[in-house]
């Protein structure tokens, strides 16, 4: 059986929430007029071949089938929700707080297969901190889920509580493709196209990764682990050779950080597949695996209803070992997740 | 193949000897904008005077590298600056090493910022005139490239119209981290130009268009700022490309400097991958963007990749795929130098050595053809 | 220890102060010789990275670090080399901050007629050693002296 470490429920409208918002936020919202955030179309537009549905994730039904094909045991849902736009940071954590609940009275207790990443808004940390706690018990939430973009890069001491919070919950922090902030999507400014951000996704992933190596986060926080959801995997190993290749000769700038970045990376970070980027030749893509060697690292994904070029038979028939198989398809999320 | 074997690794000691290295990116620098007053007219030596540089790259947070200047702190002349002194660059540089021919990117990030885009222009033609006079006609193995100010491509292309035909002037040069992404329409003019004279466009690590410099606002150290160059590389290559600058100009050249090379292969799968899914949104591209990249894009290897295990070296430059367009590069005088003599791996055979370490940059640059080692 | 191996005066002692340094040419290697605080050392003028002549760096204490934000200079010397900023313990070469994936060549520090020129300690604060060494030789003061042992 198969574990999915990334399906995406519909996320909800803002009318769907109100029945979990605080009385003073509804009242609020529905004065203002205020529709779900604009991120989360910016990040899946309707229309893209890649959005694989127009709502922008599957119905629960959907979802269901899905993972019945696959004969998935469980699966990660992770709702997608802009929130890293609001200014407002007592509402955008109002709204985190209605969309777990959300999450939990429409999909979590309909299908005892399905658990989630706990929605949060990142730059209110002692708020998302507070939202973690609120969550803690409820096993069905294990990670607590970031977007890729965001206001600065995690490792800013910023959001130290965040992940003081999630490391103490046992839970690890999943980055999550998207992240509409405000500030341009790449270091030289806005693009026209949206294939541009769908594949420089990849650089958001990066800055992320570097932050939270060269901050010392690893160091200071034993338990934290880290995630990266529809990053991809194909660019580990060149963001690895640079980290340290840059730590030798910069350590001194951050001398908390005592060993090579890449075997902090290997200890601590895992990375879903979807989308996987396709070399021509499978082969090369065996070679990944191997300069990545990691294998705990992997923990497989669907992506579902979104709709990359490769699934991952496609891509990956006959050139990975039985056991490393297993350790992708399930093992490794069962170690990282407790499950 | 350009992979080698333990034997041909034997034989590899005299590469790039017979006709000379071309380093591709070597820095001439300025200790003080104030060297540009003899260039400028009254009017921008007053503007330089009274306003000086208003550029958001003076912000504090490029002003906390750990190595002054980013330089090898052993390339600092007595009473100068690193990059500032022939003498020097000839010591540590020139006379050390076999070089026939280097090209020098001054990148005294001029361009941009809230000031007058005709002072932009004039600081970047009094520069190349600087370049010229003090660097260029005083050894005959140095060559320019034409700073232009990009932010305002026609007066960009008003420079490199000016210049373009010079034979000690080989290509145009911007900087990475620019205000909009190069594929932007506003650049165009300048790949008009560069076109026309047949000039490469060089874009090289620096410079600061106002943006945060990362997808994910800004970091806080340098390690971050220096690790991170590659994410802005990659963004100019994604825009280039999808947004068909290479189907309007399709003899434009572009070269990366000091971008790293190794995610060039990933990036490609990506690219390719993104386009086999979503190319209904950029009808006007009607091949793979991998193709478009190999022919239209060189790179310089500084700072060389330096993965764990050697072998990972020859997968990496299999995967790119693009050995005749490595250019090699010292990135003199700053500290993530490379030796012309030992940054390239010995899994490279000898005959790949020598087209990057020359070979290469002579067929991109046709003033460099008959470039040779002075005899002393 | 032994004091075998060919003898080199490369300078007297009041030549060669605390905080001055020499490079000189012995059978055709160059070697930096170091007075730190009133101990002598030699290294190879070579990085083992890419060549630069590693005896032009800067000596630099070794920065303790318990966390994030938290920094102390300590008492140990390293030498920063002049082009990538990679770090060698002055004392024997061995290069630090970088775990050991690839075997570090052991070597023995001779110490000459009581005089200090290393110690036995291999660990920097925390620090792990790293796969990287540059040459280093033994030096002893004799007669007022500074030699240099090749061997």
């Amino acid at each position: 059986m198969r574990i999915d470490c990334d399906v995406h429920g519909r996320p909800p409208t803002m009318a769907e929430l109100m029945p979990h918002l605080d009385p003073y936020w509804a009242a609020y919202a529905e004065e203002a007029g205020i529709g779900a955030p604009a991120g989360i179309v910016a990040v899946y537009p309707p229309g893209a071949a890649t959005t694989g549905d127009p709502e922008g994730g599957a119905s629960l039904e959907a979802l269901r089938e899905h993972l019945d094909r696959q004969q998935a045991a469980h699966a990660v849902l992770n709702c997608v929700y802009g929130l890293e736009g609001l200014r407002n940071l007592d509402f955008a954590s109002a709204v985190a707080s209605a969309v777990n609940e959300w999450l939990m009275a429409e999909w979590l207790d309909r299908d005892p297969r399905l658990r989630a990443g706990i929605v949060v808004k990142a730059e209110d940390a002692a708020g998302a901190a507070a939202e973690i706690e609120r969550r803690r018990g409820d096993e069905r939430f294990l990670q607590v889920l970031l977007p890729a973009r965001s206001e600065r890069p995690y490792g800013d001491r910023s959001y130290l509580p965040l992940l003081e919070a999630a490391s103490e919950a046992g839970l690890p922090v999943a980055i999550h493709f998207g992240g509409f902030t405000g500030n341009p999507p790449t270091p030289i400014g806005w693009p026209s196209y949206y294939i541009e951000e769908y594949v420089g996704m990849a650089h958001a992933f990066e800055a992320q990764l570097t932050s939270l190596v060269a901050s010392g986060a690893f160091e200071q926080l034993p338990d934290l682990r880290v995630v990266f959801v529809e990053s991809g995997f194909a660019w580990l190993p060149s963001a690895m050779w640079r980290l340290d290749k840059e730590w030798r000769g910069l350590w001194r700038e951050i001398p908390w950080v005592k060993r090579l970045p890449s075997e902090t990376i290997r200890e601590r970070v895992s990375v879903t597949l979807q989308p996987i980027d396709p070399p021509p030749q499978r082969e090369r893509l065996a070679q990944v695996i191997e300069q990545i060697d990691c294998e705990r690292m992997l923990l497989f994904s669907s992506d579902f209803p979104h709709a990359h070029d490769r699934s991952f038979e496609q891509a990956f028939e006959g050139i990975l070992d039985p056991g490393l198989e297993r350790a992708i398809a399930a093992d490794n999320a069962r170690a990282l997740y407790r499950l | 193949m350009s992979i080698a074997t333990s034997a041909e690794r034997q034989r590899t000691s005299s590469e790039g000897r017979a006709d000379g290295i071309v380093d591709s990116d070597v820095h001439n620098t300025l200790a003080s904008n104030d060297l540009l007053r003899p260039y400028l007219s009254q009017r921008w030596t007053g503007e330089l005077e009274r306003f000086g540089l208003r550029r958001p790259d003076s912000i504090g947070f490029f002003s906390t590298r750990p190595r002054k200047f980013a330089a090898r702190t052993d390339a600092w002349p007595v009473g100068g600056v690193p990059g500032g002194d022939l003498e020097l660059m000839r010591e540590q540089l020139l006379d050390r090493f076999p070089i026939a021919a280097t090209i020098l990117n001054p990148i005294n990030q001029t361009t941009v910022g809230a000031q007058p885009a005709a002072f932009s222009a004039a600081l970047c033609r009094a520069l190349n005139e600087l370049t010229l006079a003090e660097w260029i006609e005083a050894d005959e193995r140095l060559y320019g490239a034409i700073c232009v100010p990009c932010e305002d491509a026609r007066l960009a292309a008003e420079e490199a119209h000016r210049l373009g035909d010079h034979p000690r002037f080989v290509q145009l040069l911007v900087n990475v981290r620019t205000r909009e992404p190069l594929g932007n329409r506003s650049y165009w003019p300048l790949y008009e130009a560069a076109v026309e004279h047949g000039l490469p466009v060089a874009v090289h690590v620096g410079g600061h268009g106002g943006n945060t410099i990362t997808g994910s606002g800004w970091p806080s150290y340098y390690f971050e700022d220096h690790a991170g160059y590659p994410q802005a590389f990659q963004s100019q290559l994604i825009s280039l490309v999808f947004e068909g600058v290479f189907e309007r100009y399709p003899d434009l050249k572009i070269v990366l400097q000091e971008g790293g090379f190794a995610w060039m292969s990933w990036l490609m799968w990506r690219m390719d991958s993104a386009w086999r899914r979503l190319r209904d949104e950029v009808p006007h591209l009607e091949r793979p963007p991998s193709e478009i990249v190999r022919e239209h894009f060189w790179f310089t290897t500084q700072p060389i990749e330096e993965p764990e295990r050697p072998q990972q070296f020859a997968e990496l430059w299999e995967d790119v795929g693009m050995p005749t367009r490595a250019l090699f590069a010292s990135d003199y005088p700053h500290w993530d130098f490379d030796a012309p003599d030992r940054a390239l791996p010995s899994v490279l055979d000898a005959e790949t050595k020598r087209a990057v370490l020359g070979g290469n940059a002579r067929a991109l640059y046709p003033q460099l053809a008959d470039a040779r080692v002075p005899v002393r | 220890m032994s004091a075998e191996g060919r003898r080199y005066v490369v300078a007297r002692v009041h030549e060669l102060p605390p905080g001055a340094r020499k490079l000189v040419t012995i059978e055709r290697r160059e070697i930096g010789v170091f007075n730190v605080g009133g101990e002598f050392f030699a290294l190879r003028n070579r990085c083992p990275h890419q060549g630069a002549s590693l005896c032009a760096g800067r000596l630099v204490p070794v920065v303790q670090s318990r966390a994030p934000g938290d920094h102390k200079m300590g008492d140990q010397t390293l030498l920063q080399c002049p082009w990538h900023g990679w770090e060698f313990d002055i004392r024997d070469g061995q290069s630090w901050c970088d775990p050991g994936r690839l075997r570090v060549r052991s070597y023995d520090v001779e110490v000459e007629r009581g005089d200090e020129v290393g110690d036995s300690e291999r660990i920097v604060d925390g620090l792990v050693m790293g796969p990287y060494r540059a040459d280093s030789y033994p030096v002893a003061v004799e007669d007022g002296d500074v030699v240099v042992r090749l061997g």
